[in-house]
């Protein structure tokens, strides 16, 4: 299980996570190995608690292992400052969010542009890049909308332009279709196929849900910290 | 359907969720509390100079006592009275007569540059020569260190007031008057009226330190009763060898205070009305947010049949207590900051410095309270208002 | 400024909150307008034109004359490069509440000492051809609508004229205009002849004398060769610049800085306390948010700077705004009718205060901007 092989886009090495409440120890991920290769649409399931919002945090850099490495396209992540890696996460990783996560006082638009602000993109290239993108979703009719004024699947897909808008090459998608009804679940799903077909984009989705992951190249199981090819009875 | 009883207890018991959420928005609360005790304090504090101010002045006259000056003259400053006059003066009836004779004193007054003791720069000290009479005329006159005047002899006596805020002046310390040096031989104090600003000498000493012949400038007398003031005052003025005015001493020290306390209210009212603005805002702000965040518990209440107005009520009393509670602790820091807090000003009127103390009285403690009050009652009727407003069913969805 | 966009929709997030916050600021600016007004009308006066300046009294007090023979000793010392004198009138016009500093000069060399007055060539010239003429500065002309050519009633408190008579007169000449704001135009000027000429005591004796210096630098040695010129003799004197005899005597007022400084310490406390609160509050609402700029990869700095922006832009509309009413409210003059001749905003102060508005803004700021920067994401997401 351990062979780091550099075409991997995505390689977790014994991975630990403990979380420390009170003087109890939770062990939430037990020395956990997982490999992406690249153009891969993974699905991650396990029953709630776990951990696998855990693991798709410290793929994205937001969090940091106990123990192990994390290593996206052969560079380990524990190396990097905090600050390189804010900007390692801005120009490599989209985040998918289940409640979209969308900025309340921004327009559809507004949102989109957010990772651009972050790059040296002058503002004719921004908007360029927010159009295509929203484009991409479908979504170039409500570019002015406030999110309170989209559907959640509306909502979704602005979240989607927003994680695709800086051409990142791994997507990260925690429940994206959890809070979505059937139908609108359908298209995201739908819309994440054909971003992993056509475009070529490496993606990895946290879900709960058959329907969704039966989308997906490859499943594995999640189950108190450690992985499976099977889902566990 | 509600009885007054029932309504009563709706009330109270919105009021009580309302106090006991104040734990959880302890940031906001405690911000406007401050808020509210920073108006009350500055308020008070404000209007505390100008009451000790005018206390000051008006604890110098008594209307018994009376003030003759030239005619024509505002002030002691700008009068004068020959020896003649001042003898016409003292043998007019109607006065009080004590060992020596009528309780009549010939007085000059002049300024003297000395340093005060807070900053070492030069104030303007009002110097007064007095005659024996004198100390029984001001009928707080006490004597608290040192000794009284030896009469014919270079030395003075110094008010207490003027011993705490200007240099050199303690028992054995020494002034410069013209060339010399005069020895400070007492302190006196005078039930806390502008006589304790003073420095006091024999007014025939000084009259010869200033080359002021044989003039005065005003004479001080006490009557046998303030009801003699009338007869006294006609006797002077139809006088046809005296060219005098005659006023009581009470409305001589309340006429000289009514500026300084006039600009002092004004300013201070001005900067309270001012700050009790920005405090409106901020109990508002704290009301509003008090009220957002038990919006789905008020919609509770009231989908469980709890009236508006009970609502409106104790939103407006839970802001109420907040307002009291923060003008009842800025009155204690003004109180515990201002009350008695000595310091001296220019009386521009003897164009002399004035010592007197910051007076928290009781009456502006009740004012405070009532800015509180009424800051508290603004800041709560709106937020009460969106209360009552609520949509029910809207409140209950959103969590 | 890209996040413009960013900023000001977390500003109108919740609107009624950030006007009552704004407005809270701007009543603070109010007062520090106000109380900056204040402050110059009871201690301004102290200016430029005065550095080279120095006032020369009797010893004892400022009430006590000094003899007219002393100009001329004093302009024997080094250094000094004139000397003008000024005597207190004390007079009102018609009833005593309307009162104005009024004093006999010499007008030409108290002209010259004088820069800061300005008087046309021609209303001069008027001044110096008529015994009895006067000039007036603009405020009190204003103040009692006097037109040139008036002759003006003046009732004397200290002085009367041979015969007994407290009353005088004088035809104005000219009205003068202050070089600066905040010259103080109140006072009025008449000669200096005609008044020793006319009155009854006191001949030749003056009330102060202003001696003008060739070097600022030098002022305190030249005050000491002053004093001791007249050293022992019947009237000493006390020589000091302009500036520190204006602050004396404005200290004898009492501490009007302290005073002001303390009201303006416990207002902006107060606000600190009342904007702070708002601005965490408003953070700890949006955690999540804040958590969802991190994951798209705004670095932990970004994020305190997008909070401390977010203060500022708070503080400085408050400030600006309450500066402009500041500006507008003491432009309309004087509140207490007539005893605070110099209430103006100095344009200094005006600065002052938006630098203080941007530092409000920094410090409500701080820390709820550290507070989100070191929101760890995994943690804001999760309370999303």
């Amino acid at each position: 299980m351990s062979d780091t092989n550099v075409g991997h886009l995505v390689a977790v090495e014994g991975v630990e996570m403990v979380f420390k409440r009170s003087a109890e120890e939770i062990h939430v991920l037990r020395d956990l190995n997982l490999h992406v290769p690249k153009g891969e649409f993974l699905a991650l399931m396990g029953p709630s608690g776990s951990g696998k919002s855990t693991l798709l945090n410290l793929i994205g850099g937001l969090d940091r292992p106990t123990r192990g490495t994390v290593r996206i396209d052969g560079e380990p992540l524990d190396g990097l400052s905090d600050r390189k890696l804010a900007d390692w996460r801005a120009r490599h990783i989209g985040f998918v969010f289940q409640l979209y996560n969308l900025v309340p006082v921004l327009t559809a638009e507004r949102n989109v542009e957010l990772p651009l602000l972050l790059t040296h993109l002058n503002k004719a290239q921004r908007q360029k890049h927010v159009a295509a993108a929203l484009e991409a979703v479908g979504l170039s009719h409500r570019t002015r909308h406030y999110p309170r004024t989209l559907s959640g699947g509306e909502q979704q897909r602005v979240g989607i332009a927003r994680a695709i808008v800086t051409d990142p090459t791994l997507l990260l998608c925690d429940e994206p279709t959890g809070d979505l009804d059937r139908k609108a679940g359908d298209e995201i799903l739908d819309l994440l196929q054909a971003l992993n077909r056509e475009q070529g984009k490496t993606i990895i989705m946290v879900t709960h849900d058959p329907h969704a992951s039966a989308r997906a190249s490859r499943t594995v199981y999640l189950n108190k910290g450690q992985l499976a090819t099977e889902p566990i009875q | 359907m509600a009885g007054p009883i029932n309504w009563l207890s709706q009330v109270v018991s919105i009021t009580k969720f309302g106090l006991l959420g104040i734990p959880a928005r302890i940031g906001s609360v405690a911000a406007a509390v401050f808020g509210i005790a920073g108006v009350v304090t500055v308020l008070v504090g404000v209007l505390s100079i100008g009451a000790g101010f005018r206390r000051a002045l008006e604890m110098s006259g008594s209307p018994r006592n009376v003030v003759v000056l030239r005619s024509g003259a505002e002030t002691e400053m700008v009068s004068g009275l020959a020896r003649e006059d001042v003898n016409l003066i003292s043998e007019t009836p109607g006065l009080s007569r004590g060992p020596d004779g009528p309780l009549s004193s010939a007085e000059l007054f002049v300024i003297i540059n000395l340093p005060a003791r807070s900053t070492g720069m030069d104030a303007n000290v009002p110097m007064r020569g007095v005659e024996k009479a004198a100390f029984q005329i001001r009928d707080q006159f006490k004597i608290e260190s040192g000794r009284a005047l030896e009469w014919g002899r270079n030395e003075v006596m110094v008010g207490s007031g003027a011993a705490r805020q200007f240099a050199g002046l303690e028992v054995g310390g020494k002034i410069p008057v013209g060339r010399f040096e005069w020895p400070v031989v007492g302190i006196f104090s005078a039930g806390g009226g502008t006589a304790e600003s003073e420095i006091w000498t024999d007014a025939r000493v000084l009259q010869s330190a200033y080359n002021r012949g044989d003039s005065y400038q005003s004479v001080q007398a006490q009557l046998e009763s303030p009801s003699e003031f009338q007869s006294f005052k006609d006797a002077l003025t139809t006088n046809p060898r005296l060219n005098v005015k005659v006023v009581r001493q009470s409305d001589y020290y309340a006429e000289q205070s009514t500026s300084v306390t006039k600009l002092i209210t004004t300013l201070g009212f001005i900067v309270a009305l001012l700050m009790a603005f920005g405090a409106v805002f901020g109990a508002l702000n704290t009301m509003y947010t008090s009220v957002s965040v038990r919006k789905r518990e008020i919609a509770t209440l009231r989908a469980l049949g709890f009236g508006s107005s009970a609502v409106i009520v104790s939103v407006m009393l839970e802001s109420l207590a907040l307002a009291l509670f923060g003008g009842l602790l800025g009155g204690c820091l003004a109180y515990g900051a201002f009350n008695g807090f000595q310091t001296a000003t220019m009386n521009w009127q003897s164009f002399s410095q004035v010592t007197f103390a910051f007076r928290v009285t009781p009456e502006l403690l009740i004012q405070g309270i009532v800015w509180a009050a009424l800051i508290g009652l603004i800041g709560g009727l709106f937020p009460a208002l969106r209360a009552a407003r609520v949509s029910i069913s809207a409140a209950l969805r959103d969590l | 400024m890209k996040f413009f966009h960013l900023i000001w929709g977390n500003l109108r997030r919740k609107q009624l909150r950030t006007a009552l916050t704004i407005l809270s600021i701007l009543v603070a600016f109010v007062l520090f307008g106000f109380l900056s007004a204040i402050k110059q009308a009871l201690a301004g006066g102290i200016t430029l034109e005065g550095a080279n300046r120095l006032v020369v009294r009797h010893k004892v007090s400022l009430i006590q004359l000094l003899p007219e023979s002393y100009k001329a000793r004093m302009e024997r010392i080094p250094g000094v490069s004139g000397a003008t004198h000024l005597t207190w009138f004390g007079g009102v016009y018609q009833e005593p509440k309307n009162f104005f500093p009024q004093m006999p000069v010499v007008p030409e060399e108290f002209l010259q000492m004088h820069p800061e007055f300005i008087l046309k060539p021609e209303e001069k010239a008027a001044w110096m051809g008529t015994r009895t003429a006067c000039i007036v500065g603009r405020k009190t002309a204003e103040r009692f609508k006097w037109k040139i050519g008036d002759r003006i009633p003046i009732q004397s408190a200290i002085w009367m004229q041979k015969g007994g008579s407290h009353a005088w007169e004088f035809e104005i000449a000219g009205i003068f205009d202050g070089k600066e704001r905040n010259t103080d135009t109140t006072q009025m000027f008449f000669r200096f002849d005609y008044f020793d000429e006319a009155r009854e005591q006191g001949k030749g004796l003056v009330g102060w004398y202003i001696v003008r210096v060739t070097d600022p630098a030098r002022s305190p040695q030249i005050a000491q060769a002053i004093d001791a010129e007249f050293a022992n003799s019947a009237a000493e004197t006390k020589a000091e610049t302009e500036g520190a005899f204006v602050q004396a005597f404005t200290r004898q007022i009492g501490d009007i800085a302290m005073i002001t400084a303390s009201i303006m310490g416990a207002v902006f406390f107060t606000i600190l306390l009342v904007t702070g609160n708002t601005m965490s509050q408003s953070v700890r609402e949006r955690a999540g948010e804040i958590g969802v700029l991190k994951a798209i990869g705004f670095t932990s700095t970004q994020v305190l700077g997008l909070i401390l922006a977010e203060s500022c832009l708070v503080s400085i509309l408050g400030g600006i705004a309450g500066l402009g009413v500041a500006v507008l409210m003491i432009s309309r003059g004087d509140p207490t009718g007539g005893m605070l001749p110099l209430f103006a905003f100095p344009a200094h102060d005006v600065l002052i205060g938006l630098v203080i508005s941007i530092m409000l803004g920094l410090v409500t700021g701080v820390f709820p901007a550290i507070h989100a920067m070191r929101l760890r994401v995994a943690d804001a997401l999760r309370r999303m």
